[in-house]
């Protein structure tokens, strides 16, 4: 299945990755190659069957609403990237 | 002191060797750090190694030994793959994404291990994120085969699985989606076991694919496996796809006998394109099974040839998923040059994922668009399904499953890394058992040019007795465990 390059920079803008044009190039070519081979589920009847997400029968895990220790903050923004005043800095949302 | 032989010692010899004090501890410890210093520069099995803190840990350790309170782990020193948390201790994923990154928490993991007296060494090598099948991967450097250095450890737990194989460590922990326990076992003549899905608690294992995901052993021999299992498995309410199941002794299981045991070998699974010495080896493994007085038959679990390509919608889905956290602002490399928000998220990701990584981005997040949700991502969970419950009919017949774990022997470095089709279909033969939840075992089944064969055992969802009991009895039969590489 031949993917457009119009599809992958519309990817690149959904995951957040730039790329290069020499980079889309070889997604492109990869990405296209993959999902060739991937194609071959078409040829499996699924008419009827339900979809497993996981293979254990995973229900929500509740809780009670405890106070309980949490991470020591000082540890938690030693690895942020820019802090001010004991806060994780963010650039500009709105501009 | 050390007139004893330290080199690959399994767990519970060491542990003798602790507890009968014929050793400390420390000077268990210290033997491992010279081997490291001696040899990891051409193995390259560790991306971060710890000295100081295993010391301390080993004095305590040997204090808690001295005092009469220790377990099976007191003292023994092991390697973690660096996808898991290691409180105060860098954990990278080998991604330049978190180099630096130093977690404020320990992964369930390491800190049940940890209170078990086990002592760190380091953090071992692996495909960038868990994200591969050769270790070649890794942001920062391939790991080497002990066996045949210009070969591949098999991946994504490659650095694990090596420094098992060459001595150092007495164990390490793997991640396994696809088969990144088993597959480097098999390539470096270890033992390597994934669980039942929620087995053992993902708390602080760094997420890759939520559906598959599962943390399991890397051992020298299947008591070891077994052992290390006991310490790990059991529920922890950090982890909601955790199993609350009753905590078990899984040595007990270790027998050496297989009287009833029924063995049913999938023709499936002995694919078109296979080594034949693969081949020959694990049709030799199954004669000695059937000596020990298993029963063995063919049977047909017809759409494994589909899983792999279940496995490559699936997996990259999750992983879009959970790789959309790095985004250069809590923690992690950040590129401040961009012109703004956005900009510097894209260049962030651009900069800290390798080729691998992006790709299964990208294919992730192909399948998951609107428009193709159903086509792919969906059809994926509905062939699932159908695997599944084939997998579930066998097992009302059969105890185990045996296959080979991998269709070839460890490859050289380089000759399948322009080629990710040809990567991926290494995990053609392990991926099945994640996609169904179950458990899997590789266990060392002979040479094939002077490199190390795999054999695999599954078996039902927590049936995990039945596969190291048929793997031990392998084992003590065929005593492959007992070859090391000449390093």
């Amino acid at each position: 299945m031949e993917i457009s390059k119009e599809e992958i920079v519309h990817l690149a803008s959904l995951t957040r990755i730039a790329m290069t044009e020499a980079e889309i190039e070889l997604m492109r070519d990869q990405m296209s190659n993959i999902l060739d081979n991937i194609s071959v589920l078409n040829e499996v009847s699924t008419d009827g069957i339900e979809p497993t997400s996981h293979s254990i029968n995973v229900i929500s895990v509740m809780r009670d609403d405890e106070s309980a220790d949490s991470m020591v903050h000082d540890e938690v923004l030693a690895n942020a990237p820019l802090t001010e005043s004991g806060f994780i800095r963010v650039r500009a949302v709105l501009e | 002191m050390t007139q004893l032989n330290l080199k690959n010692l399994t767990i519970h010899q060491a542990g003798k060797l602790l507890s009968e004090k014929q050793i400390t501890s420390v000077e268990l410890v210290e033997s491992y750090l010279q081997r490291i210093e001696e040899i990891d520069g051409r193995i390259r099995a560790y991306v971060t190694v710890t000295p100081d803190l295993a010391l301390a840990q080993a004095k305590r350790a040997d204090a808690s030994i001295a005092s009469g309170k220790f377990g099976p782990l007191t003292g023994i020193p092991m390697q973690l793959k660096d996808n898991m948390c290691t409180k105060g201790v860098e954990t990278t994923c080998s991604s330049s994404m978190l180099k630096g990154f130093i977690p404020p928490f320990n992964s369930h993991v390491a800190g049940v291990l940890s209170e078990a007296g086990a002592v760190l060494l380091g953090k071992g090598n692996l495909d960038e994120f868990a994200m591969g099948s050769s270790t070649e991967n890794s942001a920062f450097f391939p790991t080497r085969n002990p066996w045949n250095t210009d070969m591949v450890p098999g991946g994504s737990s490659g650095g694990p699985a090596a420094a098992v194989a060459a001595g150092e460590c007495t164990f390490s922990l793997g991640s396994d989606t696809g088969g990144s326990i088993r597959q480097p076992a098999s390539f470096c003549g270890v033992v390597g076991m994934k669980p039942t899905y929620g087995l053992v608690s993902r708390y602080g294992l760094v997420a890759f694919a939520s559906s598959l995901d599962q943390i399991g052993p890397l051992t020298a021999d299947v008591e070891d496996s077994a052992i290390l299992l006991n310490c790990i498995a059991g529920h922890d309410e950090k982890d909601s796809t955790s199993l609350d199941v009753p905590k078990r002794d899984y040595t007990s299981a270790l027998k050496e006998d297989l009287t009833g045991l029924k063995i049913g070998i999938p023709k499936e699974y002995f694919i078109e394109g296979m080594d034949p010495d693969v081949q020959r080896l694990i049709l030799d493994a199954l004669d000695v099974l059937k000596h020990l007085g298993a029963e063995v038959s063919e049977i047909s679990l017809p759409h494994t040839p589909y899983a792999l390509a279940v496995y490559y919608i699936i997996a990259p889905s999750e992983a879009s998923a959970n790789l959309s956290r790095y985004d250069g602002v809590k923690y992690g490399l950040s590129a401040q040059d961009g012109e703004n928000m956005w900009d510097a998220m894209e260049k962030t990701r651009q900069q800290g994922f390798g080729e691998e990584v992006k790709r299964r981005i990208f294919l992730g997040t192909y399948a998951l668009s609107s428009g193709y949700y159903d086509a792919y991502y969906l059809k994926a969970q509905k062939v699932r399904t159908i695997i599944r419950e084939e997998f579930e009919k066998s097992f009302q017949d059969f105890d185990v499953i045996a296959m080979p774990t991998s269709p070839s022997t460890a490859f050289p470095l380089g000759s399948k890394l322009q080629d990710p089709l040809q990567m991926y279909l290494n995990d053609v033969l392990t991926l099945p058992a994640n996609i169904a939840g179950i458990p899997g075992i590789s266990v060392p089944a002979g040479f094939s040019k002077g490199l190390p064969v795999g054999l695999q055992f599954m078996a039902g969802a927590l049936q995990e007795e039945k596969i190291f009991r048929v793997a031990h009895a392998y084992e003590k039969a065929s005593d492959w465990v007992s070859c090391v590489p000449d390093l």
